[in-house]
């Protein structure tokens, strides 16, 4: 037991440094990029004191704000958990993606499409009870997401063009075609049944909600529970179906899993889809749980994100959990330090690419730290560019 | 698989990889040929004919402009085509490429498709332009100018990739130098400082990367994502932070338009090739400079040794390493040019994420271009004529939705990645990591 923990511990350091070299140096940035700051130092010859104090400041204002943000009330509280249930769903997708061999960096994209049919869904099928049009809305938010991703799965599987730019491309198609629909099929009437001025969709109906629990304020809502007993059944699919061995043995190495008869080119298409349906819930719960319509650009890269959740959790669906409490806080804390602290919120999207970066390379961290050991083997993704 | 069915690796130098080619070709039973590329041709023959032709009077004119209308020594006049008639000798061209394949057994598929979708562009344009004018040279020279960025992404992809280094990260160098050089030319009022800062800026950069990927054998696509993020949080932050406050930071001037004397008088290809920004013809000189550098000096045939079997390689005493850093160091300075382009080379200012895909777009003109850099600017072509198309489709108000014509670069990315028209064949060690 003791001996299982242990293996634990080794396993969550380099994560848990990471995080922590990533506040560090995101505090650094916060700090050189201070108007404030700068001229504090550039008179530090005459006013040494000064300079800290305003470099103490800067900090203490910005994390402060952060923390105040993300877990000072029970308003920030549930509004850190509003953030970090999207965050469960498109992490899933990537680590399931990641679990196959597969880099989804389309989950963006796919959280647009999911988006797009569970409002429809949600707006225009009425006289349903809730028992049935929420799970409509639903399953329609997973079917567009798969149906969105399982085409670079196709392609992959049929072509072998390497899914990373054709995810992307993806993404940006999904954004276009959303543009289109806001403005035109999905518009919301405006007065007198006239088009609108404004591009975002019509209201859910009642019926299509993922309920809240709590009064208003807050927007604490099922979604996230949802969201956790998902992340169950990936783990579960993964770790004790035959389908996940497959998909697990197809992302360990392909030509053996071909070798020992598994049709490499189907698991492909049928993890991608898979993944695509869990970034398609993301956007599916972000509508039907908190803005109950959708207008451009809705997400503030949710999908993109995920990236980072899902090396940060190892791929591993308890991890991903973990990450997206995290950066769920971190999020919704830097909305508060933007507005009181004037830090810009991409600030967030800087710590995520530092803590990704020292995560994908523990050799990094362990010349940081000093820290001897084995390194180990991370997904192996870069296949080159297929024909394969 | 992939790693599998690559070129057999017998050496570096392009005579050897020819060889190899032949070889596979003699024990790789090829089979009949496929008629595939005969039904496009006649199904786009068809396509022209219903879409276009049947909703199209008889009678009506299109009429194309060639001159660029900016100082031309001699004016041509306007090119008049029947609408109609147009688009059905469109369709005849497309169906008759399409007959020629399957009787002319030298004609080869990926020609034939790309010569019936060429039928198949000129009666779409035909058709959107019938009842009115499109000034074709102009159209010519945005092409080129919007090809650029691309070119410069993809010749940036050439230089990594060949030397066996994946870099999706061209994106994010291309941004973070389209804000440095905004910002360092608005500083110091000097366009060239601007263009220097850009070109160090997507250098550094490459250096992360290849610290990421050489040394520390991050993954490569993960190593390119993490810049990626990096690049569009950085500039996003820094733009928000300080040039919304200090407009003066981000007001650069754009490089001028230079005509070459002589060379820019002569009718439509002046306007096109000799009357463009500084940084088209940085552009094409970077083409030309590439192609030397890779098949006409001794370190790139290091470079493409590297790339292709760095064993081999090293064991004939290249540093595989020393090699692969300075290939992706060339690679993000070609990325920093690039990402000049979006702020001193267009609009003079930055805004965030403006490369919108262009990095992602190079890498597929790349492919498309089978990893040369001839091949790989006129696959930008093709890209930047889509580009363009787009923006005067708007302005000719065709029933189509401008959503759907700004999908068309990315959706041509997904055709060209896919190998509709050709297999592609990437350098043998592209995106394996290098342990001695």
């Amino acid at each position: 037991m003791s001996e299982r923990i242990r293996a634990m511990a080794r396993a969550a350091a380099i994560p848990l440094l990471a995080v922590a070299t990533g506040l560090v140096a995101g505090a650094l940035i916060v700090v050189v990029t201070d108007v404030e700051v700068i001229r504090a130092w550039g008179r530090v010859v005459q006013d040494p004191g000064h300079a800290l104090a305003a470099t103490w400041r800067s900090i203490a204002t910005a994390y402060g704000a952060l923390f105040e943000g993300s877990l000072g009330s029970a308003y920030a509280i549930s509004e850190s958990l509003v953030t970090t249930t999207p965050y469960i769903f498109a992490g899933l997708a990537v680590a399931l993606g990641f679990r196959a061999g597969l880099f989804n960096i389309g989950v963006e994209g796919q959280l647009f499409m999911g988006a797009l049919a569970s409002v429809w869904i949600g707006y225009s099928v009425k006289g349903l009870g809730a028992w049935l049009h929420l799970p409509l809305a639903l399953l329609a938010g997973a079917a567009a997401g798969a149906a969105w991703a399982a085409i670079p799965g196709y392609l992959k599987a049929r072509t072998g063009a390497h899914e990373v730019v054709n995810t992307i491309m993806m993404n940006y198609i999904a954004f276009r075609l959303s543009d289109w629909l806001l403005n035109g099929p999905m518009k919301r009437p405006g007065p007198g049944g006239m088009p609108g001025f404004v591009p975002i969709s019509p209201e859910v109906l009642p019926s299509a909600y993922l309920p809240r629990l709590f009064e208003p304020p807050l927007r604490f809502h099922v979604g996230f529970f949802l969201a956790l007993a998902l992340a169950v059944g990936v783990w579960w699919l993964l770790w004790r179906t035959p389908l996940g061995f497959e998909m697990r043995s197809v992302g360990a190495n392909p030509d053996a899993a071909r070798t020992a008869g598994m049709a490499v080119g189907r698991t492909y298409v049928v993890a991608m889809a898979l993944s695509g349906a869990l970034a398609g819930l993301a956007g599916a719960n972000q509508v039907l749980g908190v803005d109950r319509w959708l207008g451009q650009g809705f997400s503030p890269g949710y999908g993109f994100d995920s990236i980072a959740l899902a090396l940060l959790g190892g791929s591993h669906p308890g991890g991903v959990v973990l990450a997206s409490l995290l950066f769920g806080t971190l999020r919704s804390g830097a909305t508060r330090m933007q507005s009181v602290a004037g830090i810009p919120i991409d600030i967030i999207t800087i710590l995520q690419a530092l803590i990704l970066a020292f995560v994908a390379a523990p050799a990094l961290v362990r010349a940081l730290y000093r820290i001897r050991g084995e390194t180990a083997a991370g997904p192996v993704l870069t296949r080159g560019w297929g024909r394969g | 698989m992939s790693g599998l069915r690559r070129r057999p690796q017998t050496g570096a130098g392009a005579g050897a990889a020819a060889t190899a080619a032949r070889a596979q070709a003699l024990v790789v039973p090829t089979g009949r040929r496929s008629v595939a590329p005969a039904v496009v041709g006649l199904g786009l023959a068809l396509a022209i004919v219903v879409l276009f032709g049947l909703g199209t009077p008889w009678g009506e004119v299109s009429v194309f402009g060639l001159n660029a209308g900016l100082r031309a020594a001699w004016q041509l006049p306007d090119l008049v085509v029947p609408s109609a008639l147009g688009i059905y000798l469109a369709a005849l061209v497309a169906a008759a490429v399409g007959a020629a394949y399957l009787r002319w057994p030298r004609l080869k598929g990926g020609t034939t498709v790309a010569l019936a979708v060429t039928a198949l562009v000129v009666a779409f344009l035909v058709w959107a332009v019938q009842g009115q004018s499109l000034n074709l040279v102009g159209m010519l020279r945005s092409t080129l100018l919007r090809a650029t960025p691309i070119a410069l992404a993809a010749l940036s992809g050439v230089l990594c990739e060949r030397a066996g280094v994946i870099n999706i990260a061209i994106e994010g160098m291309m941004l973070t130098s389209a804000l440095t050089a905004v910002v360092s030319a608005s500083v110091t009022g000097s366009l060239v400082t601007g263009m220097l800062v850009a070109v160090l800026t997507g250098g550094l950069l490459a250096l992360v990367h290849g610290a990421l990927s050489i040394r520390y054998r991050v993954d490569q696509i993960v190593s390119g994502t993490v810049i990626n993020i990096f690049a569009t949080g950085l500039t996003s932050y820094l733009s928000a932070r300080f040039l919304e406050r200090f407009a003066h930071l981000n007001r650069s001037g754009t490089l001028p338009v230079v005509a070459i004397p002589g060379l820019a008088d002569i009718p439509i290809i002046g306007p096109v090739l000799f009357q463009q920004s500084v940084i088209v013809y940085v552009m094409l000189a970077l083409v030309i400079a590439v192609h030397v550098l890779l098949f006409k000096s001794r370190f790139g045939l290091r470079m493409r040794a590297v790339g292709e079997h760095p064993r081999a390689a090293d064991t004939l005493g290249i540093d595989v390493w020393r090699t692969r850093y300075l290939s992706v160091l060339l690679g993000g300075m070609a990325a920093g040019v690039g990402g000049a382009y979006f702020t001193i080379g267009s609009v003079g200012r930055f805004d965030e994420v403006m490369t919108g895909g262009r990095g992602f777009i190079g890498l597929a003109a790349m492919i498309f271009g089978n990893w040369t850099p001839g091949g790989a600017f006129a696959s930008s072509l093709i890209f930047g004529f889509a580009d363009s198309l787009q923006i005067r489709m708007q302005i000719l108000q065709t029933p189509i939705p401008s959503e759907f014509l700004l999908m068309a670069p990315y959706v041509a990315t997904i055709v060209a990645l896919s190998g509709v028209v050709g297999r592609v064949s990437p350098p043998a060690a592209d995106g394996q990591p290098y342990e001695k």
